[in-house]
């Protein structure tokens, strides 16, 4: 288990760690979150779970911008957490920074 | 900037279409108060007959359910109606004690039912017919009573009076009038209506006049003026309502019929605001929903300081909601001394047709029987069409003998109105439908809002999707692969294989994708169609696939996943049992179940312990979670059965073993009985077989899931070998023929079984294709994935890894 002092940011991970197109999900303070890396090599987390029935988003299939959650397919904004019509919700967004290629949650 | 505070009185249909409407204009204007005295969110009223009529239940009319008021900051009190309005102090008062200050007021407090103050008229069983609890109380009344009598022949009474029918209970419908709904039938009309419902079993007392309620606690029937007297259990009465407005003349607030206000619906205080049906614009208080709807929009603007023209009076149609009746009423249908009426009355076919028309305009109409010209009517008497130079045939399509039969929503202008309830036109649905995609009347009815009230104009909005589309895209469900590509999965899967594309991303490139990484439905459908096309070459996409394909396994409601390991013909040993059991004990699998396929399913495991179980039970995946080949179910046969006539275990293994691991369209299960008391159950299956003396028969299609289907009779071969190459065929191409999650069951119903035997079994050219393709397609299988994974540790950090980090505070 890995600990970090920093009281705002804990680093979560090396980018390298994270493969566009398959979330990663961390557990910081026992708290589920899924970590996505776009195409584009922008890192965005949500909480790892659907505003429908608490799918793990961690486990959906990501395109572009929006993961679709694997209990009901849910479409979900990686970048906002705003799930998208005809269904309504929104997940809880963490920032997310990078630096030195060091992924670190801000919390 | 704080908001300016919005209060609505009355938590009905007027009053929250008028907060969207506002909402609309300007969500972030206002903090909205609202207060109802029902306890429900805001339901459809005119929706009441169908619940009563049994074709929807309570929760399918509601409009706004209670997450709508809390995602646009609404504070919604129900079961609270608003006692007192302090004009002075901007501030109202509600039963509950709430107090609640207000910048603008709107009344929206509907109407009451008007009940005749007869003596005992407040027996037990004497009811109206406003709300969800009159309903309820029909309902409950219906199980215990069978008499019902309903005071009132207009369109409320008579859509009670069908409700009750429903329930089964004997209704007798009494009328002071001699003819039913002559405010808005003539005498020709309504006669035919009468006739219609005494078929339907409703009995009438036309021209009598009740003049007591009898019974002790309970009704038990009704005396009329003429002395006569009849037997009831339940009493409706629907003889009309009466705008609500004792809160308003309290208040002080100015108020004849109902509470009167001006073009901008404000009343005669500042600030505060009436709609709806207690509302009374030009001297006329409406009970309908159009102008509800229409003072709505005008309040918004006015309330939102946009500019409006005003609210100018509405024209008041009519439709009856009950089943097997169509009718229409609108304007002034009497005839007058300066009007004129084209008539059309055929009584063999219950059709009554009357267009009233004065100084060369349509200034009224009744339709009975046929109403599908009354879009076209009511449009031209909105627009004050001037129909000098006009036809019959122009004025009532429906009269035409040599016209096609086409819908009136063909010849409609765009900015025809459609429902008018929502005041949507033909154009904005048209649009919707290009625009969005659209292909059924719900997905309409979600973008636009029409058909959400009465649901009247359902079949004309059915008709213009048709027309929109053509009705052979509708009907030949020529819908695109997703939301991403106007392309069917037909016309994708072609140009994957004409331009020999290679990846997913080449694919949307080409093919001009909308978005620029698809969507969970069409990515791993591309996905599929790649690997048909080049099953050697191309390098499967795992992040085009879905969750339980992606590692290997089930994904279950909390997130855990099962796993099913390979036995070949659902024939296990105890060794195999044996390391089963041990692995459950190990990682404290919560359960263990056998499966329809006769397999088992360790259910509940954790995604991070999933290789580790793979490597611990040593045995191979089962594909349980897969669109591929799945099990091969089988019955004892000749080894140990008393009735068996082949070796159904030996020749399931068989084929399980020479097709697993193959990409399919969607799922394939297979069953092997040994005769045909088909203990495997191969008649539900994408191919069961049934083994009889000499032979094996070959079903095809069959499905025991959704649509329950039994297989056809495919064909019937004599050797093993000839069974294997024919299902080769047959399972080839279904993998080439079929769309992406297309079931066998469904594709041997689109594509025809006769078509499948052409290319399959007749056409020795094309078997043989298919069957090297096959061979192809099994040369480049995977290995077993489970093997795979529990050997790669790249992979399983990638796929199955869960980071866990503490933060020291």
């Amino acid at each position: 288990m890995q600990s970090t002092k920093d009281e705002k940011q804990v680093m979560i991970c090396h980018i390298d760690d994270l493969v566009e197109g398959v979330p990663k999900e961390v557990i910081v303070n026992g708290e589920s979150i899924a970590v996505f890396k776009t195409n584009k090599g922008k890192v965005n987390a949500l909480k790892n779970s659907c505003p429908h029935k608490e799918g793990p988003l961690s486990q959906g299939i990501v395109s572009g911008d929006h993961v679709f959650c694997p209990l009901h397919d849910w479409k979900i904004s990686v970048e906002t957490g705003v799930v998208e019509a005809p269904d309504e919700g929104c997940v809880k967004k963490f920032q997310t920074e990078v630096k030195n290629e060091a992924v670190y949650l801000v919390l | 900037m704080e908001k300016e505070r919005l209060v609505l009185i009355g938590n009905g249909m007027a009053g929250i279409r008028t907060i969207e409407e506002i909402l609309k204009r300007d969500p972030n204007r206002f903090q909205i108060t609202v207060f109802g005295k029902e306890p429900h969110p805001n339901y459809n009223r005119i929706a009441l007959s169908s619940v009563l009529q049994g074709d929807s239940s309570v929760d399918d009319i509601i409009l706004n359910d209670y997450e709508w008021y809390e995602k646009n900051g609404i504070e919604l009190y129900t079961g609270d109606p608003v006692v007192k309005v302090d004009k002075r102090r901007k501030k109202i008062h509600s039963k509950n004690g709430i107090v609640c200050e207000y910048d603008h007021l709107i009344f929206a407090t509907g109407s009451n039912p008007f009940m005749l103050p007869l003596p005992g008229a407040d027996k037990e069983g004497v009811i109206a017919f406003r709300d969800i609890k009159d309903c309820e109380t029909m309902i409950e009344t219906s199980k215990h009573y069978k008499k019902a009598a309903v005071i009132g022949g207009g369109l409320l009474g008579l859509e009670a009076a069908r409700g009750l029918l429903n329930l089964n209970m004997e209704t007798e419908v009494i009328h002071i009038f001699d003819y039913l709904m002559e405010r808005q039938l003539d005498a020709p009309a309504s006669d035919m209506l009468r006739r219609d419902l005494e078929e339907q079993g409703m009995r009438f007392h036309m021209n009598k006049q009740t003049e007591m309620i009898k019974g002790h606690d309970r009704v038990e029937g009704l005396k009329f003026k003429d002395g006569s007297f009849l037997e009831a259990d339940l009493v409706v009465m629907a003889v009309g309502i009466k705008p609500n407005i004792e809160l308003a003349s309290d208040t002080g607030l100015k108020t004849e019929r109902a509470i009167v206000v001006n073009d901008f619906m404000e009343t005669s205080a500042k600030d505060i605001y009436a709609v709806g049906e207690c509302a009374e614009h030009n001297g006329i208080a409406y009970g309908l929903v159009a102008p509800l709807y229409e003072q709505g929009k005008v309040l918004a603007d006015h309330i939102c300081s946009k500019e409006t023209e005003g609210y100018h009076g509405s024209l008041m149609y009519t439709k009856l909601k009950v089943s097997g009746v169509d009718l229409f009423s609108a304007g002034q249908f009497q005839d007058e001394e300066d009007t004129r009426a084209i008539r059309v009355h055929d009584e063999f076919e219950g059709i009554y047709k009357k267009v009233v028309v004065k100084d060369n305009k349509v200034v009224g109409s009744v339709l009975y029987g046929d109403t599908s010209d009354s879009p076209r009517l009511l449009d031209m008497m909105k627009k004050g069409q001037d129909i000098s130079n006009m036809n019959k045939a122009v004025i009532l399509p429906s009269e035409d003998e040599n016209s096609s039969g086409e819908s009136p929503v063909v010849s409609m202008a765009d900015d025809e109105q459609i429902c008018d309830c929502n005041g949507v036109c033909k154009g904005e649905i048209v649009e919707a439908i290009n625009n969005d995609g659209l292909s059924t009347v719900a997905d309409i009815t979600k973008h636009t809002n029409a058909g959400r009230s009465c649901g009247g104009c359902k079949p004309l909005v059915s008709d213009l999707l048709s027309a929109t589309l053509g009705d052979e895209a509708v009907s030949n469900q020529k819908e695109p692969m997703c939301g991403c590509t106007d392309l069917s999965h037909d016309e994708v899967s072609e140009a994957i294989k004409e331009k020999q594309l290679s990846f997913t991303r080449e694919v949307m490139n080409v093919l001009g994708w909308e978005s620029e990484e698809g969507c969970s439905k069409c990515r791993p459908a591309i996905n599929y169609y790649l690997g048909l096309n080049k099953p050697e070459e191309y390098e499967d996409d795992h992040t085009s696939r879905f969750i339980n394909e992606r590692v290997h396994a089930n994904i279950q409601n909390d997130g855990t996943y099962s796993v099913v390991p390979r036995m070949y013909g659902g024939v296990t040993d105890p060794d195999q049992l044996r390391k089963i059991a041990d692995t459950a004990d190990k990682y404290e699998v919560p359960m263990l179940k056998v499966t329809g396929g006769q397999r088992i399913d360790m259910l509940g495991v954790n995604k991070e312990d999933l290789p580790s179980i793979w490597k611990d039970l040593g045995m191979n995946s089962g594909y349980a979670y897969a669109k591929s080949i799945r099990t091969v179910k089988t019955c004892v046969g000749e080894d140990f059965c008393r009735f068996g006539t082949q070796d159904s275990i030996g020749m399931g293994i068989q084929i399980e073993k020479k097709f697993e691991r193959l990409n399919t369209p969607h799922k394939v299960k297979m069953a092997v009985s040994a005769c045909p008391r088909n203990c495997a159950e191969s008649g539900i299956k994408d191919i069961g077989i049934v083994g009889v003396e000499g032979a094996w028969e070959m079903y095809v299609g069959g499905n025991g899931g959704v649509d329950l289907r039994g297989g056809d009779l495919f064909c019937k071969v004599e050797t093993g070998e000839e069974l294997l190459d024919t299902m080769s065929a047959f399972l080839q191409y279904y993998r080439e023929d079929a769309r992406y999650l297309e079931r066998t069951s469904h594709w041997v119903e689109r594509v025809g079984l006769d078509h499948i035997r052409s290319v399959v079994l007749d056409d020795d050219e094309k078997r043989k294709q298919l069957i090297e393709n096959m061979e192809r397609a099994l040369r480049a299988r995977p290995k077993d994935p489970w093997t795979e994974v529990s050997e790669n540790e790249a992979k399983q950090k990638e796929l199955y890894e869960k980071k866990q980090l503490e933060v020291v505070q």
